[in-house]
Parts: structure tokens; sequence; C-alpha cells
């Protein structure tokens, strides 16, 4: 009993009691050892109704497990361990309920992809094409085009309105501009493909082109742009531009040769990043360039009507729109499926790697 | 001898000269101009996406409905309105916790070494382009589901949501948007892990020092100090999933039938995904209607957007944290 | 009860490194034992060993013992929360929960140790604790304002009024007053002069005046080099530490020839 002459000590005694400081603790291999034992029961259980598979009995032994830890863990460490070791294990959980439809999708687009990775895919399109045999160049093509102008597009406009953004601007334009910018990121691809077709159709009339797809890509890039842009030329100090203006250089003389340099690695990245992020984008490009199976490298809506073919829209095509026999075109579709993946995985990749490896070391 | 900028002075200048403003100097001024014009294209840019859309949508409105492909507008959209909102509504749901959770892992559970692989790995869930998602979906997620189905069908069909004939081929409204929950995953995954890894440290040392759990820790700083935070990484994330058009439309089975249930293949399409399923064979009696529906997708977006905005901002939400209330 | 504490033979780690070796010293209960030393001497890193704080930062661990009343709180099957129920904090830089109300930032520790407290043994607590921190007579009109509208000395009592609501035996003050105005520092001063009846005090401090106003016994760290473990070179009656200090490094320490 507490001999403690402190005023309101019974009070401590009775609601918060001096607990020994060794807790109960539940053996090392506590935790690894009732995982098992759960699965092998979820197992069991479903084996008694006749419906055994193994990733049955991992997800319903999770559950089990999560459970019969926290029972343990209650009697044996008290309640606020218990809840503390169950709460690591659930947090881990969804980490791992994240991993499995990643792993699962890659599994599968490589081991149906892989199939028709080969030259004749990356050299020849579907023009005349009927079953198998056949490419996807035409597609390929379309992507680097397109692809290509919306960042000849929105670079400019990005990186200028960034550095309107970061140097020039104050007040409500300035206000107005960053808060357009932010609408911009929320516009749905398909919406932006939308306003390019109707851009393209007011002027025009009714077409379809590669030049209205990357307007339609540029409305999507653009904002992306602008964003990475100006965060990274705000993180140049503002002593590097005192120091050039101490020198008497002019202000745009000092953001093309102090502020730029110092950010370029940041700007490229971003825009490898921006361009990793619309690569993919499907809907804007079957709405504004269409689908056709042979090569076509001419992005001007000529004659109005025409179509170019996008990886995306390729892949889209030629699953949901099989010929016979169906499984070549399923088959074409994977492999540009894969192709995609890769793409996209090989720009972020670069993209991370020159953000890291040419940043500059600024003193702060 | 009037020096120009940048150049060492070899020799006094009258004082007249050299203060006097470069009239030579015209490089400011267009340099300011472009950069300003480009400022100004974003206004025109956004205001020709609103002209022109509703340019094109406005006959969708104003003709007789007997002479539009899909009859009234309004009619015309509602089932898609509500297939965009209750997918995204039932993808937010799922995808919100886990990705509190994962957050949670790489800022305040994963050893050092493994918090930057994790974060990599839910980053490559961004990477995967919305087509290969559809083809995953249609593929493997479906088909794997669909015993799920029979048994909720069969066993809990009582409840409305599990009610109707359960799909065959699993292309349902709960498998869209489960498909859906994985690709908002990485968003809202990484916002909300930069929020809690800006958590001040010493507050979590104050916590700690009280004897908490490390768990009893993060109920006492991190999620109060994170929650703005968290909602605001939701509503991004709830802004994509109602933009997203190519796997919602490959692995849902949508009509126009308006209805809650998860588990049939008669569901409601959303508005996006029926754009682009109609839109390569619409003529130009169904173009505005189509354009008409992606109107209002856009407001919606719109409105989604300027609500998490508002959530944040109201609540003093900046980098680095500042509490609003800080009087001396 | 106060309860006293012991370190033997303790040798502090950061992973592989070595910050504090071999030290040996009797903390008393109910009285002030000051560490003193200049800059980077490991008298923090001791003080975060008290409380199993050190573990929080990434390799830190001991070796030796740590007594509380006789028991080593490094022991194997020690829970460290529940050494930091007995041995309670006070940081450097206060820290009140922003996100709470002065009234639930006393009761943060009630809260996690003692949920089932009626609420009105919990308004007793939060008075009494205030009180005891000098900070009740400041505060009692507003207890439902944000913890951290208070001014910085005052924000630092309200951390001392919640650490003490839990009444540890054993309160570590880490450089309490340095983020402080003279006049805070003062008042805080007093408050561990009262503090003392009841608990058992350890303050590190970088201000020599302070540590001989305020402390009964004064322990000074040294360390050779930079890179080099640090040491206890001297543990002894803060009044002979300062007058008639028996080693030479002390006597440096205390006239300013350095640190």
């Amino acid at each position: 009993m507490s001999t403690d002459t402190r005023p309101d000590a019974p009070l401590r005694d009775q609601y918060m009691p001096r607990e020994s400081l060794t807790a109960g603790q539940l053996p090392k291999f506590t935790d690894l050892g009732l995982l098992v034992i759960s699965i092998a029961v979820a197992a069991a259980i479903l084996a008694l109704f006749g419906s055994f598979n193994l990733v049955g009995a991992i997800v319903l032994g999770g559950p089990l497990f999560l459970i019969g830890i926290f029972a343990l863990a209650f009697n044996v460490e008290g309640q606020r361990r218990a809840v503390n070791r169950v709460a690591r294990y659930v947090i881990l959980g969804a980490f791992i309920l994240a991993l499995v439809p990643l792993v699962s999708l890659l599994w599968e687009v490589i081991s149906k992809g892989l199939p028709r990775f080969d030259w004749q895919f990356f050299t020849q399109t579907k023009r005349n094409v009927v079953g198998e045999g056949g490419g996807a160049a035409h597609a390929i093509m379309g992507t680097l085009i397109v692809t290509g102008l919306a960042t000849v597009f929105s670079v400019p406009v990005g990186l200028f309105t960034a550095i309107y953004l970061v140097e020039y601007g104050k007040g409500w334009p300035k206000t107005v501009i960053t808060f357009l910018v932010d609408v911009m990121t929320g516009i749905p691809s398909i919406v932006a493909g939308l306003f390019a077709y109707a851009l393209f159709s007011t002027v025009i009339g009714p077409s379809k082109s590669g030049l209205a797809g990357a307007v339609a890509l540029t409305v999507l890039m653009v904002p992306y742009v602008v964003r990475n842009s100006e965060e990274i030329i705000r993180l140049v100090p503002n002593s590097l531009r005192e120091a050039s203006y101490a020198l008497g250089v002019t202000r745009w003389r000092t953001i093309v040769k102090v502020v730029l340099p110092t950010s370029i690695s940041g700007i490229v990245s971003g825009v490898i990043l921006a361009i990793a992020r619309i690569i993919g984008e499907t809907a804007p490009l079957l709405v504004t360039m269409g689908f056709t199976d042979s090569m076509n490298t001419n992005a001007l809506p000529t004659g109005s009507m025409n179509p170019m073919t996008a990886l995306p829209v390729f892949v889209y095509y030629e699953y949901t729109r099989p010929g016979r026999p169906q499984q070549a075109y399923f088959d074409r579709a994977w492999t540009g499926a894969l192709v995609l993946v890769l793409i996209v995985m090989i720009l972020n990749i670069i993209g991370r790697y020159v953000a890291k490896r040419f940043a500059p070391k600024i003193n702060r | 001898m009037s020096a120009t900028r940048g150049e060492v002075v070899t020799e006094d200048p009258t004082p007249e000269q050299s203060l006097l403003v470069d009239r030579r100097n015209i490089g400011d001024p267009v340099f300011k101009g472009i950069s300003v014009g480009s400022g100004m294209l974003i206004l025109a840019i956004l205001a020709a996406v609103a002209a022109f859309l509703i340019i094109q949508a406005v006959p969708a409105f104003l003709t007789d409905a007997a002479d539009l492909k899909y009859g009234n507008t309004w009619g015309y959209v509602a089932p898609f309105l509500f297939g965009t909102i209750w997918s995204s509504f039932l993808a937010l749901l799922m995808a919100v916790p886990v990705a509190v959770g994962i957050a949670l892992y790489i800022s305040h559970f994963a050893p050092k070494q493994l918090a930057a692989p994790v974060a990599f790995i839910v980053d490559l869930l961004a990477a995967v382009p919305s087509v290969v998602f559809g083809l995953w979906g249609i593929n493997v997620l479906a088909p794997a589901l669909v015993p799920i189905y029979q048994w909720l069908g069969a066993n809990l069909g009582w409840i409305p949501l599990f009610g109707g004939k359960v799909s065959g081929t699993g292309r349902t409204m709960l498998t869209a948007a489960i498909v859906l929950a994985i690709m908002i995953l990485p968003i809202i995954t990484s916002l909300t892990r930069e929020v809690f890894l800006r958590t001040p440290g010493l507050q979590e040392e104050a916590s700690f020092a009280l004897g908490a759990t490390r768990w009893e820790m993060i109920g006492q700083v991190v999620f109060p100090f994170g929650r703005s935070g968290v909602v605001s990484a939701s509503m991004l994330g709830l802004g994509r999933a109602l933009g997203e058009t190519m796997a919602v439309a490959m692995v849902l089975s949508g009509g126009r039938n308006i209805t809650f249930q998860l588990l049939t293949s008669n569901n409601p399409n959303t508005i996006a995904s029926n754009i682009a399923l109609a839109f390569p064979e619409a003529d130009s009696h169904a173009v505005p209607q189509l354009i008409a529906t992606g109107l209002v997708l856009f407001v919606i977006t719109f409105v989604v957007n300027m609500v998490g905005r508002a959530i944040t901002s109201g609540r003093g939400f900046q980098w680095p944290f500042k509490r609003a209330g800080k009087e001396a | 009860m106060a309860k006293r504490m012991e370190l033997q033979d303790l040798n502090i780690y950061y992973g592989d490194f070595l910050a504090v070796q071999g030290v040996d010293m009797v903390i008393e209960p109910r009285a002030v034992t000051a560490f003193i030393g200049p800059s980077g001497c490991g008298k923090s890193t001791v003080l975060r060993s008290l409380d199993r704080m050190l573990e929080l930062t990434p390799g830190g661990r001991v070796e030796g013992k740590v007594l509380l009343d006789g028991q080593d709180i490094y022991a194997p099957n020690v829970d460290p929360v529940r050494v930091r129920q007995q041995v309670g904090m006070v940081f450097q830089q206060p820290n009140p929960f922003p996100t709470m109300s002065i009234r639930d930032n006393v009761l943060a520790g009630i809260q996690l140790n003692a949920r089932k407290m009626p609420k009105a043994h919990k308004e007793e607590v939060v008075e009494r604790s205030l009180r005891g921190a000098n900070l009740w007579n400041e505060v009692k009109d507003r207890l439902n304002s944000p913890g951290n509208g208070l001014s910085g000395g005052q924000q630092q009592r309200l951390c001392i009024a919640r650490a003490i609501a839990i009444q540890p035996e054993v309160l570590l003050m880490d450089e309490p007053c340095s983020a402080l105005d003279p006049i805070s520092t003062l008042a805080i001063e007093d408050l561990i002069q009262e503090l003392k009846e009841n608990y058992t005090v350890v303050i590190v401090t970088h201000n020599m005046q302070q540590a001989s106003r305020v402390s009964d016994k004064t322990g000074f760290f040294n360390i050779e080099s930079t890179g080099k473990p640090g040491h206890l070179i001297e543990f002894d009656a803060t009044e002979k530490i300062f007058t008639n200090p028996s080693q030479k490094d002390t006597e440096r320490y205390i006239t300013g020839q350095f640190g």
C-alpha cells in the first residue's frame, strides 16, 4: 500500500493502481505460430464445407488470427497492449491488401503479354490483318506523336505560367490563376477529350485527328507541369536571385540564367512524370482521335476525318471488339498493355532518377 | 560610356547615364509579357473548356425530346449520374481506411528501411493505366469474385444491397467499385502519408512520455493533427473516381437502370463510361447529349474539388501546419 | 512516494556509437538533482535513459542498470509504457497538444492511464495539477480554451501540470527553461522547489546559476572531444560542486573556462 503523502494519492491508487513494471509478455513466436494455426483452422473449416482453397484459407485465417491474438494478448498482457498489438497487424494487413491486386495485375499482364512481345508487334500495323499476326506499330507511333505534340504545347505554357506565379504574380490575378490551375487538375480526362472534340467540331465541323487528341492531352498535362514547376522554382532560395540582382543583372536574365538552371532537373523530372501520367490516357483519345488499323503520321484534321490510333485505345479495341480468332486479338491487347505498363514505369523511374541525381546542392 | 547591365564598368560613367533605366532592355517587358500571357492562357483555356462544352451541349437541352436520340436529356443523364456517385462513394468507402492504414504503416510502423520501398510499391499502382486495370478487372477480379457474390446472394440476399439476380460474369457494381478503390488508393495514401509524416515529433514524444502505447499515441496526436489532411486527400480521391472512365467501361455491365444492388449485371453506368462506350458510334443527334452528360460530370467534379478545398482552407490548413486560433 | 533512482555502470549507445560511458549515481527522492555540462556531453541522453524515451531514437540502447526503487527498468520483461507512467518528463520546448483544451491537456495522461475515473474526480485532478504547477489562477476561467493559446511560460507550466497529473514518482525536466524568458524561468524555478516536496526531480540545465539555485545535488558531465563518449566527472552536493569541487575539470567548467 502506498505511503504517499500527496493529497489525493487515494484517488490515484483507486483509478491508476501502481502496476508492477513487468507485464506478462507473450513469447516471441506467438504471433507467427498463431497465424499459422489460424490459417490451418480456416482451411479445415473450408474443407469441412467442401470448398477448400489456399486463398480462401488465408482470407478467412486473417480475421481469425486477429481475434485470436487479441484474446491471447488481452489475457496475458492486458487490454492496452492487446489493442496495440492488434492495431499493428491490422495496419500491416492494409498494406498486404494493397499488394494483392498489384501483384495479381503485374503477373497477369506479364504472363499474358509476353506471347506477342515480338518484333512483329513493334514493326507491323493491323492494316489488312485479320486474325493472327500484325502488330501495334501504328498505335505506338500514334502515342508518340500525340504525346510529343502535347508535351510541346504544354511545357512552354506550363513553365511560363509557373514563372509568372512565382516571379511576377501578385494580388488577385495570382490568386485567380492559382485557383484555375487547381480546377484544371480536377478536369476528368473524358471531359478534356469532349472539350477538344467540341472545339474542333465548332471550328471545322465534326472531325477526328491527332491534333485534337494532342489538345485534349495538353489540357490534362498543363496543370501538372505548372504545379510541379512552381514548386521547384519556389524552392530556389531568394538569396541566389538577390546575388544576381546585386550584380546588376536584369530580371529576365536572372530567371533564365540563374533560377531556371538551378531548378532544371526538377522541372525536367516533373515533365517526365507528367508524360508518364498522360501517356496511358485512353478516354480523351477515343473521343478525339478515333481508331484505325493503319499507320497515320498526319496529326492534322485534313479532310476532317483523320483518325489516328494510340496505344491505350488499341488495347481497348483489340480486347473489346475482337475478330476471329478471338485469342489473337486478346493476345495483341495484352501485349499492348504490357508495353504500356513498361513505358509508364520506365518513365516514372527515369523521372525520379533525374530529380534525385541532378538535384543541385543548395545551401540553406 | 553607358554600361550595359551585367557588364563590369571600366570607367566612371556620368551619374545620370548609369542610373537611368536602360531603354534598350526590352528583355524584361517581353519576358514578363510571355509569363503573364501564359497565366492568362490558363484562364482562356478554362473559359474555352466551359464555353465549347456548353455550345455543343446546349442543343441537347433545348431541342425537343422527340428529336433527340436518347430522349429527354435530364432523364437520360439521371441514371448515369446516380451510377457515377454511387460507384465513387463505394470506392471511397473501401479505399480510405486502407489508405490511412498504409500511410500509418509507412509513417509510424515500418522500419526505416522499409518505408521507402513500401511507398514505392504503392506508387506503382498509380502508374498502371486505366485500360490495364480494365483488362485485369474483366479477366481476373470479376471471375474470382463470382463465387463470393453467389454466396452473398444465396445467404444474405434478403439485404437489399445483395438482392437481385447474381451476375454470372462478376461484372457488377461492387466489382467496379473495388477496381475504382484500387485505382484511387495511391493518391489518397500518398497525400495522407505526407500529412502523417509531418506530425510534430515533439507532440509524439509528449504522448509517449505520459505512458501511451504506440497506437494510443497515434490516436492522441497523429489523427487529430492529420484529420483535415485525410479529408482533403479523400476529396481528391473522390474527384478521381468520379472521372474514371475506361476501367469502369470495361468492368461494369452498365445500362440505364437505377438501383443500389451490388451483385447484379443490371447496373447504372457511370457518365464517363457511358460516353466512352457510346461516343464512337454516335451521330450528330447523339453527340450533343453525350457532351451534355460530360458537362454534368464536369460540374460535379468541380463541386467536389471546391468542397475539398473549402474544408482544408477553412481549418487554416497550410504547410507547415499552423493551428487556427493561436493568440498570444 | 517519490522513488529513488540508481544508475549502475550505465553505458548508452546509439547503434554502435558509445555516447555515454560508465555512469554511476544515486538520485535521492524528494530532492532535486541537476545535470550540468557543456553541449554534447550526454546529459540529455542520460536523462532520456531514465524513462526509456531513449529507445524511441533509432539505435538507442543501454547497457548496465537503471534502478527505480530497486527494480531495474531495463530488465527483460519490463514494459516501457509502465516505466513512463512512473517517470514523467517535461521537455525543452513546451509541447501542449494543440488540438486539445487546457483541461484536456492536463487530463491527457489520465485519459490514457485511468480512463474509468469519474468526471468529478477528473475535475479535482485538473485543479490539483494546475495548482501544483502554479497555473490555476491564471487559467481557471478558461479551461476550455486551446492549450497552445498561452504564453511560453504558461505553456511550460501546463506541460508540468500535465506531467504531474498522473502523479509520477520521478519528474525529469530537460532544460525546461531554456526556451523561456527570465520571468517565466524564475517562476518555474520556484515551482521546482515546491515540486520536490512530493517528487523526485531530475533537471538537465546548461545554466549553471540555475543549477546552483535550484538543486540539492549536481552531476557534472563532460566529454573529451567530439566522437568520444561522455562521462560523469563528479557528482556531489550542489554546495560542494560550486564552491569546492574535487575534480579539475569541474572547477574549470564552473569558472567558465570552457563550455
